[in-house]
């Protein structure tokens, strides 16, 4: 798991549901989709070609307030897939935060990020200590870091539930 | 330091005699759901770590409507046999998982349970802290156990006397049109005060339902002897009611004086959008679909009011009425009551317990430009349906009363 990810970044608004990343008539309709395919229709309906031919591997996504609201679908998914390296949003949904450490996905939750930064600008992100900065301004500030040891970090810095899993199977005597 | 009733339950469950907002835990769980067994078994683990305390049903797709969705029900039957799961509740003795779960003794008081599906906060109606755990379902499946954040709690205060066609329903749209649909972000929300006492089970479960509609981590009622009269029968071990320390500390309280309170409706977009329906009534909103189900409000009383108003009326020709019971329990009690006969001879369709029409699945999608008046949680755009349909929300007794009119109506004229 990289620690500190330097990126581009993408801004989106409040309340950004997990419908609009898993749309349900293009995704969950269509159970035999691959995670690659099933990304092409995230934000299908807010921000048409985005998925497809916008963003890059190693982006960033900057979000407002409850971003991650509504359904459990899994919308980790689909960002991780397409290469997002860490999500910034003034409020996360709490199943949506849940999805996002144990996919494996850096989430933090950060205050008045959407003042601090514009679309396109770049960010350095230490996903440990929360530390934000902005390279093209210069400013920094701090986004809530999960702490160091607790399960949430434990989940992410493993990669995510299932290799977390992996390990504490074994451990337990569960899988040999 | 004194707790809240969220704080007591998941100290006790953590094995800690006292704990503060912001904690991480591990905390040993009563109960999940098993949606995950599939992921279990990917991982190579051959059994689950209480058989009895797995709970299991199809409501989704109930009973499957293509060949895709048959074939998902048969591989859970497998998965079920499989890990020998005990609760699982085949169609005609299922329904919709937060009622039917309930039924089969899954939540008591001072329960703490984490399973899949969003509206997992119903089961704080028992007095229990229970949630959604998606992914993370599998790490209970497989230890029993999961990680919690100690959440902030709020307090809502629901003073005065409910009037009569006032609901839960009613109250749960008034609270989330004042106070949002994000107040209650990571928190857990305790309802308290007379409106709290007033309200039967049935009206509390829906405020709790509609818990992760304010965005409630825990939506949690004190218990009284209507709690243990629903709960006596169906469960098989003893239960301690919770109650919050007279010094517990809450991160916010809000006072509601509910005594004059008018039936309210959301209108379409969002649950948070309640409006009274009086203040909606000149607009004369006709209605296509009239849909009483979910696992909302979709109880006995709920059908009861809806026989009481379609007693001698009939639905309007140019609405369907679809009904739905919240399990084939109530289905039964609906049937035994004369409930049902009431609703199918005003002409109501009365299918059997399913989510279906609810999330827009199947038994009754709404097509483009249509509009349904449902006793549903949900009115996000394209939930029920084509993204060009409108859902309103409101209780089981607006719904029927404007399945008569044709247009959105205050029930208290069908007094
Ligand atoms: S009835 Fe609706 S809200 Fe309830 S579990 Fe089913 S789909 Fe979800």
């Amino acid at each position: 798991m990289e620690t500190v990810c330097t990126g581009r970044v993408w801004k989106f608004g409040d309340r950004i549901s997990t419908d609009l990343m898993v749309p349900g008539s293009r995704v969950l309709a269509n159970p035999g989709l691959g995670a690659e395919e099933a990304a092409t229709f995230c934000m299908e309906a807010n921000r048409p070609g985005w998925a497809v031919s916008e963003v890059q591997q190693g982006d960033i996504l900057v979000a407002g307030i409850n971003f991650g609201c509504g359904s459990s679908r899994n919308g980790s998914m689909p960002l991780k897939t397409l290469g997002i390296a860490v999500v910034l949003a003034e409020s996360v949904s709490r199943i949506h935060l849940r999805n996002a450490v144990n996919t494996g996905l850096p989430t933090l939750v950060a205050p008045g990020i959407t003042g601090f930064v514009e679309e396109g600008q770049s960010l350095k992100v230490n996903i440990i200590t929360g530390e934000v900065r902005n390279l093209e301004t210069g400013a920094t500030m701090s986004a809530e870091a999960w702490g160091e040891g607790t399960p949430p970090y434990e989940i992410l810095m493993a990669g995510g539930l299932d290799a977390y899993m992996k390990i504490k199977l074994k451990e337990r005597g569960l899988v040999s | 330091m004194g707790m809240t009733i969220a704080e007591k339950i998941l100290a006790a469950h953590a094995g800690a005699d006292t704990v503060v907002p912001g904690q991480y835990l591990w905390c040993k769980v009563d109960a999940t759901s098993g949606h995950r067994l599939a992921d279990l078994e990917a991982l190579g683990v051959d059994r689950v770590w209480d058989p009895d305390r797995v709970f299991m049903v199809d409501d989704h797709q109930a009973p499957p409507p293509t060949i895709a969705a048959a074939n998902q029900v048969k591989e859970l039957r497998r998965l079920i046999k499989k890990f020998g799961i005990t609760n699982y509740f085949e169609y005609g003795r299922g329904g919709i998982l937060h009622q039917v779960f309930a039924e089969h003794g899954m939540y008591a008081p001072g329960d703490l349970v984490a399973q899949c599906d969003s509206h997992s906060t119903a089961g704080g109606v028992f007095n229990a802290c229970v949630t959604n755990a998606n992914l993370d379902a599998v790490h209970v499946l497989a230890f029993g156990e999961l990680w919690f954040r100690v959440p902030n709690s709020v307090r809502v205060i629901l003073n005065g006397t409910l009037p009569g066609w006032c609901v839960g329903k009613d109250v749960i749209l008034k609270v989330a049109a004042e106070l949002g649909t994000d107040y209650g972000l990571y928190k857990s929300v305790e309802y308290v005060g007379p409106v709290a006492s007033q309200m039967s089970l049935a009206q509390r479960w829906t405020v709790s339902n509609m818990g992760v509609e304010v965005g409630a981590k825990f939506a949690v009622f004190e218990a009284d002897e209507k709690t243990d009269a629903f709960l006596a029968g169906r469960l098989d071990r003893p239960y301690e009611h919770v109650t919050a320390d007279p010094d517990a500390s809450y991160e916010a309280e809000y006072e509601f004086d509910l005594s004059d309170l008018t039936p309210m409706v959301a209108r379409p977009g969002d649950p948070g959008n309640g409006v009274p329906v009086e203040s909606v009534m000149s607009e004369r909103v006709r209605v296509d679909q009239a849909f009483l189900g979910s696992c909302t409000n979709a109880r006995l009383e709920d059908l009861e009011v809806a026989a009481r108003i379609l007693k001698g009326r009939q639905v309007h020709p140019d609405v369907r009425m679809l009904v739905s019971p919240s399990s084939q329990e109530v289905f039964g009690a609906a049937l035994k009551a004369g409930y049902l006969e009431t609703l199918v001879d005003a002409g109501a369709l009365v299918e059997h317990s399913t989510c279906g029409p609810c999330y827009g699945g199947h038994l009754g999608v709404l097509g483009d430009g249509e509009t349904c008046i449902s006793s549903s949680n949900r009115n996000f755009q394209g939930r029920m349906g084509s993204p060009l349909a409108n859902v309103w929300l409101s209780s089981p007794a607006t719904v029927a009363a404007s399945a008569v009119a044709g247009v959105i109506v205050d029930p208290r004229e069908y007094l």
